[in-house]
């Protein structure tokens, strides 16, 4: 070993590892950035389709609007409440990361009772997020009471429906302009729930008559709700949108709490014991984190701006 | 992710058993399926991204000898177009559906399959580890995931070439409408989605073994092994994975949001779109969304392909010519280099979207700028050729041809990054001549070079050198036949992915010269027969391989003829210099590999022995100490 200690670079970095990390850390430091750039790229299609939404005159769906339903408030006390839910939701899963520190740390000090014990709290967390999630999509899948218009059979003259006629009429989904200064907003466009539109301008006059009298018209709104082709909130890009990244974000939610569960059952077994550090906990630690900070991100896009 | 950790204590422990063996099969209690199926072992997975990048070579090479058959005589009846394909060519001519299928396919088969997967995935895996001096890959199970990951996918993108509706015909660039709507076109059906499910599966692949060589070259060097003494080749390999891990995720998103487009209705690239005067409730979208999204791993996707090919032309010119490589910094700064730039241009493919002409002169700015990395590639490899020793051995050959081809190539690129130049010749024959010649053919050599000069580590044995002479100077003449003209066509206006040219007067008066391409695209084709019969028979028959055949400096030539699991025997060696001390003044031998301590140096005789011979001092082991105590 004596001609390899007169090599100084050897002794700097010849087989030790860089940056101190494992190469086990690494991997999940380059598959994070990876990921960040899946979610970039996401986030990106959110932001040229909002400005092309923009450019065409339809107003974006009015978050405060759409995201009303807290449970017990809501089913109690029929209480709206715009974006209390998801503020809870967020707080759940920063606590979530805060429990996940709180487990490596007791990883350092090899405390399995201890890791144990946060690591579970961790998975409670992310279950919780995730059934929010279930909650919060499943009222923007249904919608408010009147967020569509019921149009009758004579008002859609020969405009083909393409079966969404119900004993009622067609609910139609209107597509509202831009908020501008001095001026009311009014139907840009018509949408029935299974997203053909409506390019009729007699039709789209007769919706905007009904949109702007409520008060007069107030038997022909019925429940709205949103899917893949149309949405009652505003244009569906916002519906498409929202399915998919918060939808691709909660897949990484649930694929992070059954990364957990393995944690939590080889920690129970001891293997991490047997093996003499709890690395593992730290590896899925730095995923759970990226997921927690990717959402703060989906949470601003879609709730906040 | 889960039991990397755990692999990594099962994986050291087989590893330093093995060492302790000196077992040419290396693998312990392996059977067939652990040894050459299901292996770990690097060198075993390179083959089989090998073959399998061999296999899908001879599908895309082959479709396009059928596709220019079509374009070349569009009014000959081809017995062997109707024998081979069918009902889609129906007297023996190409249906012009299934022309757009072919084309896609060959550009989807060779850009992907073969000269990413097949390039990349081979001597990345085969060689990092040999060169840099480590037992295996980082993560070996991760490592065979990811050739399996590229099995699976290939499977998928090969059975679509046979479902009903044939396989996808959008382009390999996969453009929305025609790739997002199932009913726009026969091949926008059932082969579309194959197409996206196979590059969805790629694309991990891709990122498992990304991750797997990054962390490599990081972590598992050999002592002595420092980032300025790795070879050009590991280099061009680590920051080809640096690009994939950062561009294939984007195109990951944008392949999603086309299967939602597809599959549930969505309208992420889509709207306003009319079929048979039946508006399609497709609203919102933007298709010039998808490109951006495509070209961010579009045009990196052009250096990942490239990269490799020009690290192991290094290698190959600096071992082949005795002489180090000339400027070995400027080398490793120019591939940073374009490896940084490669981010910052993909809206050059973009300049006819109607994009904002003051954008499109950025784009067209930075495109420019990687003129100047290339030209100091071009440069150091003529300039280490320069007055060498040169041994014109069929690496070499192919080595230098890469040379050629990058130049012939490159310049044109210079043309088409000019916004003002590219609108014209947008989407002609000189765009396709362009990359063809860059891209395709120089990548193409330095997959060859390699496989010619890393053939004795992989089998033991040499490749005919005749039948290598014969089959770089079929390639490298056809090659030029085929895709000089095309510069011509390209400037006389004759349009890509036109399935007849007769219909056009302008377009009409090339033909004499298109019917010349295809006849040297055949002999070409042909030609590629002779390495495939001197690749498979060497492997049985080949002479047998000295440990060193090439004379070269690195790593990998210091282990068995044929290393088993683990690499080498003994202990791995220890690194003492850079890896490009050829003809080196007063060192015996013509070269001085990277193993030799500076104690065992063999002097010409007479030559005055270096007055600071280094000296085992005790000092230099306090830094390590220190060190330790701070962590």
């Amino acid at each position: 070993m004596a001609e390899v200690a007169v090599d100084k670079k050897a002794l700097i970095e010849g087989e030790r590892p860089m940056l101190n990390a494992s190469y086990g850390k690494l991997m999940m430091w380059f598959f994070l950035v990876s990921d960040a750039f899946t979610f970039s790229g996401l986030l990106i299609a959110y932001g040229a389709l909002r400005v092309r939404a923009g450019s065409q005159g339809l107003a974006w769906a009015d978050p405060e609007a759409v995201f009303t339903h807290t449970p017990l408030l809501y089913e109690l006390f029929h209480i709206e409440a715009p974006l209390v839910f998801v503020g809870i939701m967020t707080f759940i899963l920063i606590l979530s990361s805060v429990t996940m520190v709180l487990a490596v740390e007791a990883g350092h000090r090899k405390s399995r009772k201890e890791v144990q014990k946060w690591v579970l709290l961790t998975i409670l967390g992310g279950a919780t997020f995730l059934s929010c999630q279930a909650y919060e999509w499943y009222h923007f899948i249904i919608g408010t009471h009147n967020g569509a218009v019921i149009l009758t059979a004579d008002e859609l003259a020969g405009v083909n429906v393409g079966g969404a006629e119900t004993a009622e009429g067609v609910a139609v989904f209107p597509v509202m302009s831009r908020e501008e200064p001095g001026q009311p907003q009014e139907v840009l466009e018509v949408r029935m729930r299974n997203g053909i539109r409506i390019t009729n301008p007699a039709v789209i006059s007769r919706v905007n008559d009904i949109v702007s009298n409520p008060d007069q018209y107030h038997e022909r709104f019925t429940d709205g709700g949103a899917n893949m082709k149309a949405n009652e909130y505003g244009p569906p890009a916002f519906a498409n949108l929202f399915f998919f990244v918060t939808g691709f974000h909660g897949t990484h939610v649930f694929s992070g709490v059954v990364l957990l569960v393995i944690l939590f059952l080889n920690v129970k077994k001891g293997t991490y014991e047997k093996r003499g550090h709890y690395e593992m906990t730290e590896k899925i630690g730095l995923y759970w984190h990226f997921v927690d900070l990717v959402w703060v991100f989906v949470f601003t896009f879609f709730y906040l701006v | 992710m889960s039991d990397a950790t755990s692999h990594a204590t099962t994986g050291a422990g087989t590893l330093s058993a093995v060492g302790h063996h000196d077992d040419h099969h290396g693998h312990h209690h392996g059977n067939f399926w652990t040894t050459y199926v299901f292996s770990t072992d690097h060198k075993v997975i390179a083959k089989q991204f090998l073959i399998t990048g061999i296999i899908m070579a001879i599908i895309g090479i082959g479709m396009s000898t059928l596709f220019r058959l079509q374009l070349a005589f569009p009014d000959t009846s081809f017995a062997i177009l109707e024998a081979l394909l069918g009902k889609w060519a129906p007297d023996g001519k190409l249906d012009p559906n299934f022309y757009l299928s072919l084309v896609t396919m060959h550009g989807t088969f060779m850009v992907f399959f073969v000269l990413t997967a097949g390039l990349s995935g081979t001597f990345s895996n085969f060689l990092i580890p040999l060169q840099i001096g480590a037992r295996d890959m980082a993560s070996g199970f991760m490592n065979m995931l990811s050739y399996w990951f590229f099995f699976a996918s290939s499977v998928i993108m090969v059975s679509s070439l046979f479902v009903e509706t044939g396989p996808a015909g959008g382009g390999w660039t996969i453009y929305p409408p025609l790739s997002a709507l199932p009913q726009a076109m026969p091949g926008s059906g059932m082969g579309m989605t194959l197409w996206l499910v196979a590059m969805t599966l790629f694309i991990a692949s891709s990122l498992l073994g990304s991750i797997n060589y990054i962390t490599t070259v990081m972590n598992l060097r050999t002592q002595g092994m420092t980032f300025d003494r790795l070879p050009l080749t590991i280099w061009a390999f680590f920051l080809t994975a640096v690009i994939g891990v950062l561009s294939f995720p984007v195109l990951f998103s944008a392949a999603l949001l086309l299967m939602f487009d597809r599959l549930l209705g969505t309208s992420f690239y889509l709207s306003d779109i009319f079929i048979g005067g039946e508006l399609l409730h497709y609203q919102g979208g933007s298709p010039i969304l998808f490109q951006h999204l495509f070209w961010f791993l579009g045009h990196p996707e052009v250096y990942i392909v490239l990269l490799p090919a020009l690290g192991i032309s290094s290698e190959v010119i600096s071992v082949h010519a005795r002489k180090p490589i000339f400027g070995y910094k400027a080398m490793i700064g120019s591939m940073v280099g374009i490896a940084f730039l490669s981010f910052i241009v993909w809206a050059h493919h973009m300049f006819v979207t109607g994009m904002n002409p003051f954008l499109g002169t950025v784009f067209m700015l930075f495109t420019l700028v990687i003129a100047v990395p290339s030209a100091i590639k071009a440069f150091n490899y003529i300039t280490t050729l320069w007055k060498g020793n040169i041994r014109f051995t069929p690496p070499m050959l192919f080595a230098i041809g890469l040379v050629s081809l990058f130049i012939t190539g490159g310049i044109t690129g210079i043309f088409l990054g000019n916004a003002a130049l590219d609108i014209p010749l947008h989407d002609t024959y000189f765009v396709t001549a362009h990359f063809h010649l860059v891209m395709g053919s120089a990548s193409a050599f330095g997959l060859f070079a390699g496989v010619y000069h890393w053939f004795p580590k992989m089998f033991g044995r040499m490749m005919n050198k005749r039948l290598g002479y014969i089959h770089f100077w079929l390639t490298f003449t056809s090659l030029y036949l085929v895709f000089f003209p095309m510069h011509f066509m390209g400037l006389g206006g004759v349009a890509r992915h036109y399935w007849s040219q007769s219909a056009f007067t302008f377009m009409e008066v090339f033909m004499p010269l298109q019917g010349f391409i295809t006849i040297a695209a055949i002999i070409g084709f042909f030609g590629q027969f002779i390495f495939l019969y001197n690749f498979f028979s060497s492997i049985f028959i080949g002479k047998k391989a000295s440990l060193n055949p090439w004379q070269a400096n690195t790593l990998e030539w210091t282990t068995p003829r044929v290393p088993g699991h683990g690499n080498w025997p003994g202990d791995i060696p220890h690194v003492y210099r850079w890896p490009y001390d050829y003809s080196k003044p007063g060192v015996k031998e013509d070269y001085l590999p990277q193993h030799i301590p500076d104690a065992e140096i063999e002097y010409e005789e007479g030559f005055p022995k270096p007055a600071t011979m280094p000296t085992p001092a005790t000092p230099a082991q306090k830094p390590e100490v220190k060190e330790e105590a701070e962590d």
